[in-house]
């Protein structure tokens, strides 16, 4: 009699062990990256501003930044980023097979992808829209006017489907020309295969900036006709993981808010009084412990890479040069729909 | 016992080898099969644990994506097998024009190997080695790149007549449909059964007399006169709808698009070098003795070729003619490099639209195939024929 219930004890006392313990484990994903070292982050073969390498084999761009920043945030170190560049069919189907830990490639959220692709849409990082480019001398104007015309469009994207309802809805019977590779895609319309080109607005102004021989010689036509809501996507059934991508941007985006800088992170370590700025840094409240990381895991990713409006800037904003305005992606208290969750 | 019956196997023992080949055999199929089972169980259930959605009901929902170009009208609400059969019959729109061609060329570089004429071998010779050793690939691009580069802008196309050639593609008047056409249809199918016939009737005249009969010129003749009467009988309807230039392309009037130019160019080029190997091979195979015994009966060296080497060595041409047509098909899903829409494009964008990229890949390798099978059916039901007929 004894000896059974020493034995349920134990039982019950192994049991609670576990439950104790339960609150640190974070996920199969971040096991696996801790004890790989990196963070397997898929970036897109070349969009300039966005996820592009230079000719010394360095990534760069407002993907790439987020990517650095979960790096930084989960292992310490924004440098230990394995990029997997991928064309808009492999993207997915890398995610699915975790060949990838996140997809972080200016990538559309979509009902479709969220609920059948076995995925989960994060924070949108970028809040853009489908635009056209064409040649200056077409002298088109409008998008209306592209009235039986050819448009080149990567495939793979929810570009096309965007083309077609819009064609649809004006009449105008474009054709699409459909191209497997971005960069196929893009060749085709500055050879004058396609009067138009076709992708979101920013990839537009990233293709124009990087591509054409004279970026003058290209205008972006007025419309947008689409909403395009780009961010990360991590894979379904890991929530401790799909947490920490989604409150590392919050993070960096409530950075911003409050004035946290890449420059200044440091001294506000030890001189801030606001209790939201201490939260972010870990100087009070672990914050980072609920996600099952260091309690410094946000002040790391801020040093990495600045706050999300520092990414902004550097990659795309107005002084860099793709030149995109601010515009919906400001504050949400400064015109914009960047609006984060409160990391308390 | 009777010498001659042999003796009467025991059929279930495990010394007899037939027995043992069947035992062989059900274990190898049930190992494959098990082994197909497992795989498909396994995707299958990974799929569900991750939320990934399987299944071929997609097909029937509307596609939503429109096709540059297709044979026939496709509009974005007509359901994703529809498109899938655009694709299919872009693939085979290319395919079996690009073996027509590919076979025409490449016999007439394979014959012209034997050339007396050096020059004429010499740039036959040079053809093959240049086109059968660069990648395909390649040259498709660079079809491509001639095409879309060299040519003006649509705006301000090249004219010749009612033809336009420029970035947009070559535009070419067609014919509007009316009863004439359907009417010269007729008289074409109709021809069919009257070559026959003649055909049939100067073989026996051939075989009676000696005398040869042309079996191309005049069946030609037929056939063309067919279609004219036809067509005269039909109303002889003359109206075209012309290219016309609009304001940024050129509009109305029939169109192949840069795209299916630089496929077909491509896939011609290449297979017609691998051809003309398999034809100068297939000549190079019969005896000499067969031509010189056609020079000594007095054929000149057209009969030569056509009576008497040809038919021989379309025996050894036909089978390694066929992996060439195969080829050719399969090479056709390159296309996709420079937006042709063909099969494995629109199941490209099928698959990113709907995210069922085990439905969508396993399609179009149903779709090759079929194809592929097809053409090996009709290729060896014809290798039959030509066959030496063992008496």
């Amino acid at each position: 009699m004894q000896i059974t219930n020493l034995k349920t004890l134990a039982v019950v006392a192994a049991a609670l062990g576990t439950l104790a313990a339960a609150p640190a484990h974070a996920g199969k994903t971040l096991d696996n990256i801790k004890a790989k070292g990196q963070v397997t982050c898929g970036v897109n073969t070349g969009l300039a501003g966005f996820g592009a390498a230079d000719s010394a084999g360095k990534w760069t761009g407002l993907d790439v930044d987020i990517c650095r920043a979960i790096a930084a945030s989960t292992l310490g170190d924004a440098e230990k980023v394995k990029y997997v560049p991928l064309n808009a069919q492999q993207r997915f189907t890398a995610l699915q097979s975790g060949e990838i830990d996140i997809l972080s490639r200016n990538t559309t959220f979509t009902l479709t992808r969220d609920a059948s692709l076995g995925l989960n849409s994060t924070v949108t990082t970028y809040y853009d829209g489908q635009g056209f480019m064409v040649p200056v001398k077409s002298k088109i104007k409008s998008a209306k006017q592209l009235k039986g015309q050819t448009v080149c469009v990567q495939s793979g994207t929810t570009t096309e489907k965007n083309l077609t309802d819009y064609s649809k809805a004006n009449k105008l019977n474009i054709k699409p020309v459909v191209y497997e590779q971005l960069e196929a895609a893009e060749n085709a319309y500055f050879t004058g295969r396609c009067i138009a080109y076709t992708t979101d607005a920013s990839g537009l102004a990233s293709t124009r900036n990087k591509k054409a021989s004279n970026p003058a010689d290209h205008a972006i036509l007025p419309e947008l006709i689409s909403k395009e809501p780009l961010g990360p996507m991590v894979r379904r059934g890991d929530d401790e993981w799909f947490a920490i991508v989604k409150w590392t941007i919050y993070g960096l985006i409530e950075a911003e808010e409050y004035g946290i800088t890449q420059a200044n992170v440091d001294s506000l370590k030890t001189t801030s009084v606001d209790p939201v700025v201490k939260r972010i840094l870990g100087t009070s409240e672990d914050t980072g412990k609920l996600l099952g990381l260091s309690k410094d895991w946000m002040a790391n990713a801020i040093k990495a890479t600045g706050n999300y409006g520092e990414i902004f800037e550097r990659n795309v904003g107005p002084k860099s040069p793709l030149g995109l305005p601010r515009g919906v992606n400001n504050q949400w208290n400064k015109g914009g729909l960047m609006y984060a969750y409160p990391v308390r | 016992m009777n010498p001659g019956s042999p003796p009467k196997k025991n059929n279930w023992s495990w010394r007899s080898q037939a027995f043992r080949g069947v035992v062989y055999q059900i274990i190898a199929i049930a190992a494959i099969t098990g082994m197909v089972w497992f795989l498909a169980h396994n995707t299958l259930v990974n799929m569900r644990i991750r939320g990934i959605q399987s299944g071929f009901d997609f097909l029937a929902q509307s596609a939503g994506f429109d096709i540059g170009e297709s044979l026939y009208p496709f509009d974005s609400e007509e359901s994703y097998w529809r498109a899938f059969l655009i694709g299919i019959t872009n693939t085979l729109r290319v395919a079996v024009i690009g073996i027509i061609l590919a076979t025409i060329l490449g016999t007439l570089l394979g014959v012209g190997r034997f050339s007396r004429n050096a020059l004429v071998r010499g740039l036959c010779l040079s053809y093959v080695e240049l086109f059968r050793n660069i990648p395909v690939l390649l040259q498709l691009l660079l079809w491509y790149v001639v095409l879309t580069e060299v040519l003006p802008a649509s705006s301000e196309a090249w004219q010749l007549g009612h033809f336009f050639l420029s970035k947009g593609g070559l535009n070419y008047p067609i014919p509007v449909w009316a009863t004439g056409q359907l009417w010269a249809a007729f008289g074409i199918a109709g021809s069919f059964g009257l070559i026959w016939l003649y055909r049939r009737w100067a073989r026996l005249q051939f075989e009676a007399t000696g005398q040869p009969r042309s079996g191309f010129w005049l069946p030609l003749l037929i056939l063309v006169a067919c279609s004219l009467l036809g067509w005269a009988l039909g109303g002889a309807p003359t109206e075209l709808n012309y290219p016309v230039r609009g304001e940024f392309s050129i509009e109305d009037g029939g169109a192949l698009t840069p795209e299916f130019l630089a496929v077909l160019l491509g896939l011609t080029l290449y297979t017609a070098s691998f051809i003309a190997e398999v034809v100068r091979g297939g000549i190079a195979s019969v005896a000499r003795g067969q031509g010189e015994a056609a020079s000594a009966l007095g054929l000149n060296r057209n009969q030569e070729m056509r009576l008497v080497m040809l038919p021989q060595a379309l025996r050894v041409i036909i089978p390694p003619l066929t992996n060439q047509y195969l080829n050719l098909t399969k090479n056709s899903s390159l296309a996709v490099a420079i937006g042709y829409p063909d099969v494995v494009s629109i199941a490209n964008t099928a698959l990113n639209q709907t995210g069922r990229a085990v439905e969508c890949i396993s399609i179009v390798m149903l779709v090759y195939l079929i194809t592929s099978l097809g053409t090996s059916l009709l290729m060896n039901w014809y290798n039959s024929r030509a066959a030496i007929k063992e008496r």
